[in-house]
């Protein structure tokens, strides 16, 4: 009996192991936060990626190569995200891209990832300094990091007070999550606080942030005019609630695109009235034509891969435009290696380098009102700099501001300063012209 | 029958004294020492070197150094992640600011400032006992967090306080391949059982196992608890400081505090406990059972779910992995309290004598 059952187990070992030489397959590992503190706010993420993976294969793949997805759980820990990235690297005929969700996990991998040659999509955190492709050679933080987040904040807020020299000698305190993820927005708030005379008060949130009572009897006693929130996952709605008990009023706290979902806001509803979120071009989309695919070609399927209602929410989006960077720059690369090929990391990294996804494309793949043209090159891994700012109005949220553009001027040569600074650190030189063509 | 210890007469002192007096047990040791050396390098994967074996390695290193404070000299400390911390930090320091400094001094002189940070903490220990000197090295552990994130300096001014390192090389060979990190790794904890097995052998493990078992009595007979006691103090922030170099450099490359945070140190005392207290081998069970076996329930429950046909999602399997996980370590504790070092001697001894029975 027990040899039968032996025979049989390695039978169907063998036979699950042949079935894999033939499937013509490009992999995308998803590192999940589905547990942990961030489980809230990465669990739409992942699901929303994983939905567009699969609207991509109902679509007929990426010129007929179908998208295969893995996840490996990291309950945003780095010990645990460089497992699961030593797990996926080399599954499935290896990994195409990884997109962490996490900046501690971000800078771990960026030291691995030159070696193992596979790119790292960041898009909207890890290293700003990052967007200068000719030291990180690997990494893409497309669409946005945290340094254009606070600048097109700083510029809405500006508005909103009739200017920028408005601004002068008024207090902004930044609640930031105390780690890499939330150290990285201060460079620029702190040079724009230079230029245009307003004083930053900093307040280190330690993460997970259940507990900020003392951080927010400090907001009551020195009175900011305004708040910025560079938070994550449970830390937001605590810092909404804790603001709605000293009765500091939330329609002058402004969150980055971290800070700035529904999982934050929906418990607090009415109480959270008022609070804003810039936003990486897209907030919360249900009406996009993306969302309607994916409704009808996935979820109607009983394929999808959360529940039904979340479909459109910020997150969930930010999933999906992620997937859709994932997929696009794949595409890009099969156009110049082998269109209806299974392209390689490498390859995949010149498709993220030459990325040019003009509006007409944009709309074409679904994303019409949602995003704006991207376009990268070997300098510039970011490829966009407009965001918008969304506010909450107790129930959704509405869109409170036109589209901003970052200034590049300022940005461009904080991010080239900090990756001189990276490169010189780890004597790595700038990449030639002729690199930038390979 | 396996320990035929017939004919294995001593002639010296020294050949009594050694560590592995009978003979099988000197070459078991040899040859797992030359398997792990040569045999792993080429028999396991890219991912089980080093997703696995490193990490096995660097936190057996430091679960050796958290049992001598623990286990030998009964200290209980919660603050090993903190030392871990000034480790890495303290070798990064060295190695960046420093030109042309050799890796292995780098992650030595880490060791040598966890040892001075350890001995200032340390000092609670000649006051008060037990949980209240495990409260007060867990402010060790909260200064070393707050430190690291508050003092610029440490981090080399980095706007994210986030450090990291590369082009690690010893004696002209990269480190940068699983193989030649974990054979890195490997290379470090040979050197630092054989010293710490050595060192607990020998007359100060004794003080610190008299002060141990009852530290009035200790006194009374002339062994000098101060002295001791900081020397346990120091000797395990040492083992634990290069443990952490070893760990941002070697396995992470990249990190900021929380690497080494309040869970680092409760994962360490766990490791020491479920290993075996007062034990050299129970810090590498230790090690092997938290670091090994999360990894391998999280890769086998989704084949064993399917088996019955159950689909497991990822959240699924890391909330199965911690129940799992906490009810294997209540499960181990009330069957051998002692640890799973004891569970090897008792089988070993029955080994001796197999198949007689007395």
């Amino acid at each position: 009996m027990k040899i039968r059952n032996v025979a049989l187990a390695v039978l169907l070992a063998g036979a699950g192991a042949g079935a894999f030489a033939q499937a013509k397959e490009q992999f995308f590992p998803v590192l999940t936060g589905r547990t942990g503190p961030v489980a809230p706010n990465a669990t739409p993420w992942a699901n929303g990626h994983n939905d567009y993976m699969k609207l991509v294969n109902a679509r007929g793949g990426i010129n007929g190569v179908r998208t295969l997805t893995e996840e490996c759980e990291t309950a945003y820990d780095t010990a645990r995200g460089v497992e699961c990235y030593e797990r996926l690297k080399g599954k499935h005929g290896g990994a195409t891209v990884f997109q962490p969700l996490s900046t501690g996990i971000t800078f771990a991998l960026t030291e691995k990832i030159p070696n193992d040659k596979i790119p790292m999509i960041t898009s909207g955190y890890g290293r700003s300094d990052s967007a200068d492709g000719g030291i990180f050679k690997w990494n893409f933080p497309l669409i946005g990091h945290y340094w254009v987040a606070g600048d097109a904040l700083l510029k809405h807020i500006g508005n909103k007070a009739g200017g920028m020299d408005k601004l002068k000698g008024k207090k902004i305190g930044v609640g930031y999550h105390d780690s890499a993820f939330g150290k990285e927005l201060l460079p620029i708030l702190q040079e724009r606080a230079a230029q245009y005379g307003f004083t930053l008060q900093l307040l280190p949130i330690a993460a997970p942030g259940v507990e900020q009572k003392a951080t927010w009897l400090q907001v009551r006693q020195q009175q900011p005019d305004y708040v910025i929130l560079q938070t994550w996952g449970v830390m937001t709605p605590t810092a909404l609630k804790e603001a709605q008990a000293v009765g500091y009023p939330r329609e002058r706290m402004f969150g980055t695109w971290w800070s700035g979902a529904e999982p934050d806001l929906k418990d607090l509803g009415q109480g959270a009235k008022g609070y804003s979120a810039v936003m990486m071009q897209h907030g919360a989309e249900p009406q996009s034509q993306v969302v309607k695919e994916i409704l009808e070609k996935v979820h109607a399927k009983g394929q999808g891969t959360g529940p039904k209602d979340e479909v459109g929410s910020v997150l969930y989006m930010r999933g999906v435009v992620g997937a859709m960077l994932a997929v696009e720059g794949v595409r890009a690369a099969q156009d110049r290696f082998g269109k209806g090929k299974v392209v390689t990391g490498e390859q995949a990294r010149w498709g993220y380098e030459n990325l040019n996804l003009t509006q007409a494309k944009l709309d074409a793949l679904g994303f019409k009102g949602v995003m704006r043209p991207v376009s990268t090159s070997c300098v510039d891994h970011m490829g966009a700099t407009a965001a918008r700012v969304h506010s909450w109005d107790g129930s959704k949220f509405v869109w409170s501001s036109d589209w901003i553009e970052a200034d590049d001027q300022v940005i461009r040569p904080l991010v080239r300063a900090s990756a001189e600074k990276y490169a010189t650190e780890k004597k790595i030189v700038r990449r030639s012209g002729q690199d930038c063509q390979s | 029958m396996f320990y035929r210890e017939n004919g294995q007469f001593k002639t010296s002192y020294r050949a009594d004294q050694q560590i592995f007096p009978i003979t099988q047990d000197r070459w078991a040791v040899l040859a797992l020492i030359g398997f792990a050396a040569i045999g792993v390098p080429l028999l396991a994967d890219d991912y089980l070197k080093s997703a696995i074996l490193v990490p096995f390695l660097i936190l057996s290193l430091a679960a050796l150094g958290v049992n001598i404070l623990v286990g030998y000299c009964g200290q209980i400390s919660l603050g090993s992640g903190g030392f871990m911390a000034v480790g890495a930090y303290a070798a990064y320091n060295t190695f960046v600011r420093i030109d042309g400094m050799p890796l292995i001094v780098a992650l030595l002189s880490g060791g040598f400032f966890a040892t001075l940070v350890g001995i200032v903490f340390g000092v609670p220990s000649l006051r008060v006992k037990g949980l209240y000197l495990a409260v007060a090295t867990l402010a060790a552990q909260f200064f070393c967090d707050w430190a690291f994130l508050r003092v610029s300096w440490f981090t080399n001014n980095s706007s994210s306080g986030s450090v990291a390192v590369s082009n690690l090389s010893f004696l002209g060979w990269g480190i940068n391949t699983p193989t030649s990190k974990y054979l890195f790794c490997l290379g470090f904890l040979v050197v630092f059982a054989l010293m710490a097995k050595n060192l607990v052998r020998g007359a100060i493990g004794r003080e610190w196992m008299a002060i141990r078992d009852m530290d009035v009595a200790a006194a009374v007979i002339g062994i000098r608890p101060m002295y001791a006691k900081l020397t346990a103090f120091a000797v395990s922030s040492f083992i634990v400081g290069v443990a952490g170099g070893l760990w941002g450099f070697v396995y992470l490359g990249s990190w900021e505090p929380a690497a080494f945070s309040v869970d680092r140190s409760f994962q360490l005392l766990f490791m020491v406990i479920i290993g075996g207290l007062g034990s050299i081998m129970g810090s590498f069970f230790g090690a092997g059972f938290i670091v090994v076996l999360p990894i391998v329930l999280n890769r086998f429950l989704p084949a064993l779910g399917s088996l019955v046909g159950v689909d497991i999602s990822t959240a699924g399997i890391s909330h199965a992995e911690t129940m799992i996980f906490g009810a294997l370590i209540v499960w181990f504790l009330i069957v051998e309290p002692h640890g799973l070092a004891r569970l090897w001697s008792i089988g070993k001894q029955k080994m001796r004598l197999w198949p007689f029975p007395h």
